[in-house]
């Protein structure tokens, strides 16, 4: 109980540490296309999220940072319908949405990218990027669920072109292609059927320097096309070149959301470390 | 067109070089035989028929054609609901001891309802409803206790296999074979077209590959087949249900053994108590020759047909070149083994 004191188990101590200064990107005031507000998450006797807050604004790279067991993967979960919360809220697009399911996340426009990719090896890329949603013909063999492969397969091409990923063919065995070019699929699959946030978890987590540079790359495109990113990752230095904001849990709560034109590397670990806190209050 | 293409040069030439290095450096015969994918599998088929042809010329006669296609007709139709299984890494042990299950129990049926002098073709309609849907009904059992309980379908499969295949049948009749049915049934066995080169059981056997090889290659239900054993978390987080989906594949296997256990019933013109006993083995084997990964994710109904030729000609093969029929054993053993090392080989380069 010690620490949900000095971190704010009472509603003055918590409008104390959360640092507003990073606010939404523009002055515009724009509406958050995805927002979550009051969450929490228990898991048996562990208060994993503590009423967690976070916004994404249209068209920005936010980072989600903290410690290990801040509670980043809990609100990811929750956001992409794979755990369900015990508390708080859940807007998209500015109305108030129940997610009970990876399934109606989808259906709200959230796509998520998870760090073991969620692709099967021995799928073709079109088939990957469709598996879920396949096109059916039209006729008489819509009724035995006959693929319309043609179509996905163009379209898949156009999805992945569109977000410029590099594929020499739709039709390659996902197993045959490089770590790069997988994560590539997997990035472009979701950021082709997100229409309101695509959320990644850790998505360079597993790869090279000069393959990271290109999924940054890559996310930066995505987000230039207006759809949000929400990136979760332990890498400091590329969370900060990529990202406009960075919101940085701390013990199941978002504690500061923090612009990266403002603030150093430096700052932000101050703030997952929750050293930030301490001085903060002292002042 | 042409910009994705070079960009896509870009990205290969800058992405790990060194595995794309081993991947070229791998010896001629790996890439040969990745090439010809399973192909090969046709290749060895086509040798045997040659070399079994030339040994014992017989094996081209009608005779021999339909003696083979008889032990084929009951693999192969098993063995296509076994693709589907073991395309989702799951496997079924008992489908063999289903055709046995399901034959009996039509087959009690009807040789009741021909007691009460009932109608002999409303009594075979009565009959095949009975087979295939006990067929289905256990098939069903096996998907639900694997999914629901989470125990592995070999176990499954396996208690199944025992509980039905060595002690259902001989409870439902207390161990006798039934012969006692409709002319009906019998004719499924002896009516045939094109001046008796196909029989009404082999032409039932090529339709099912046909239909079965048409859903698991070209409709949604066999693309998540596919997925679901290629790598099950990622379907179920494409929104795949993967619990059910399974249960259906187990279905589908229990229903074509229903339908394998009235090819074989009309065949011989009775219900026996072993019947099926060990097609499940070699209903394995013809999935695994044509090319199925045990590990899920691969697999042709192509693949097993041919599987199941290479099985069944291999067996009339060595009986017509007069060689002892405990070698027929061994062959189709060695085949298997061969077949999968092969496929190692040929998967190892790929990745």
């Amino acid at each position: 109980m010690g620490q949900s004191l000095r971190i704010g188990g009472s509603r003055a101590v918590k409008s104390d540490i959360v640092v507003t200064d990073g606010g939404p990107p523009g002055a515009g005031g724009a509406a958050p296309a995805v927002e979550v507000r009051g969450i929490t998450k228990r898991f048996g006797s562990v208060l994993a999220l503590r009423g967690a807050d976070l916004a994404l604004y249209p068209g920005e790279i936010l980072g989600l940072v903290g410690d290990n067991g801040a509670g980043k993967s809990t609100l990811v979960n929750i956001i992409s319908g794979a755990v369900a919360p015990n508390g708080g809220e859940i807007f998209v697009g500015g109305q108030k949405v129940h997610i009970g399911s990876p399934l109606d996340a989808r259906r709200y426009g959230i796509e998520t990218v998870y760090q073991d990719l969620a692709l099967a090896p021995d799928l073709s890329v079109w088939a990957n990027v469709f598996l879920g949603r396949e096109r059916i013909v039209r006729g008489p063999m819509r009724y035995f669920g006959w693929l319309d492969r043609r179509a996905m397969a163009s379209e898949a091409r156009e999805q992945l072109d569109r977000t410029r990923i590099r594929i020499d063919s739709v039709d390659a065995l996902v197993g045959k292609l490089s770590g790069g070019q997988r994560q590539a699929v997997a990035v472009g699959r979701s950021a082709a059927w997100g229409s309101r946030v695509l959320l990644l978890d850790e998505p360079t987590a597993a790869l090279g320097v000069e393959q990271q540079e290109r999924v940054g790359e890559l996310v930066r495109n995505i987000a230039a096309h207006g759809l949000p990113v929400l990136l979760i990752s332990h890498n400091l230095p590329q969370v900060h070149e990529l990202c406009s904001r960075v919101a940085v849990m701390f013990q199941g709560r978002v504690i500061a959301t923090v612009k990266t034109s403002e603030s150093s590397i430096d700052e932000i670990v101050s703030w997952i470390t929750g050293a930030a806190l301490v001085t903060r209050r002292a002042e | 067109m042409t910009a994705t293409a070079s960009v896509g040069e870009a990205e290969q030439g800058g992405m790990s070089p060194s595995s794309e290095a081993i991947g070229l450096r791998a010896p001629a015969f790996q890439r040969i035989l990745e090439r010809l994918g399973s192909l090969w599998t046709f290749g060895v088929l086509v040798v045997i028929v040659v070399a079994f042809g030339i040994a014992a010329p017989s094996l081209y006669t009608k005779a021999a054609w339909l003696s083979t296609s008889e032990y084929a007709v009951e693999y192969l139709i098993l063995a296509a609901g076994q693709t589907f299984v073991i395309v989702t890494a799951e496997i079924d042990l008992s489908d063999g001891a289903i055709l046995g299950f399901s034959a009996l129990a039509g087959s009690l049926l009807m040789n009741n309802l021909l007691n009460h002098h009932l109608d002999g073709g409303l009594t075979t309609f009565l009959g095949i409803v009975v087979m295939l849907a006990s067929g289905t009904g256990v098939g069903l059992l096996n998907g639900l206790l694997t999914v629901k309980l989470r125990i592995p379908s070999f176990i499954v499969t396996l208690g199944m296999m025992i509980a039905v295949g060595y002690g259902a049948v001989n409870l439902l009749t207390n161990g006798n074979e039934i012969s006692n049915l409709p002319s009906q049934v019998l004719a499924i066995g002896t009516v045939s077209v094109l001046g008796g080169w196909l029989p009404v059981p082999v032409l039932v056997a090529l339709g099912v590959a046909l239909l079965t090889g048409l859903a698991l290659a070209r409709t949604r239900f066999g693309l998540r087949t596919f997925a679901i054993g290629s790598n099950r978390l990622a379907a179920r987080r494409a929104g795949v249900a993967v619990n059910r989906h399974i249960v259906w594949c187990f279905g589908l296997s229990g229903f074509l053994a229903g339908i394998a256990g009235l090819m074989v019933t009309a065949n011989l013109s009775t219900a026996s108590t072993i019947a099926g006993q060990n097609d499940e083995l070699y209903a394995i084997a013809a999935v695994v020759i044509g090319g199925a990964s045990l590990f899920g994710g691969r697999g042709s109904i192509f693949g097993t047909l041919i599987g199941t030729a290479v099985i069944a000609v291999l067996t009339t093969g060595l009986v017509l070149a007069n060689v002892s029929a405990f070698w027929q054993y061994v062959a189709i053993g060695a085949v298997v083994i061969v077949a999968v090392a092969i496929d190692q080989v040929r998967t190892r380069t790929a990745d």
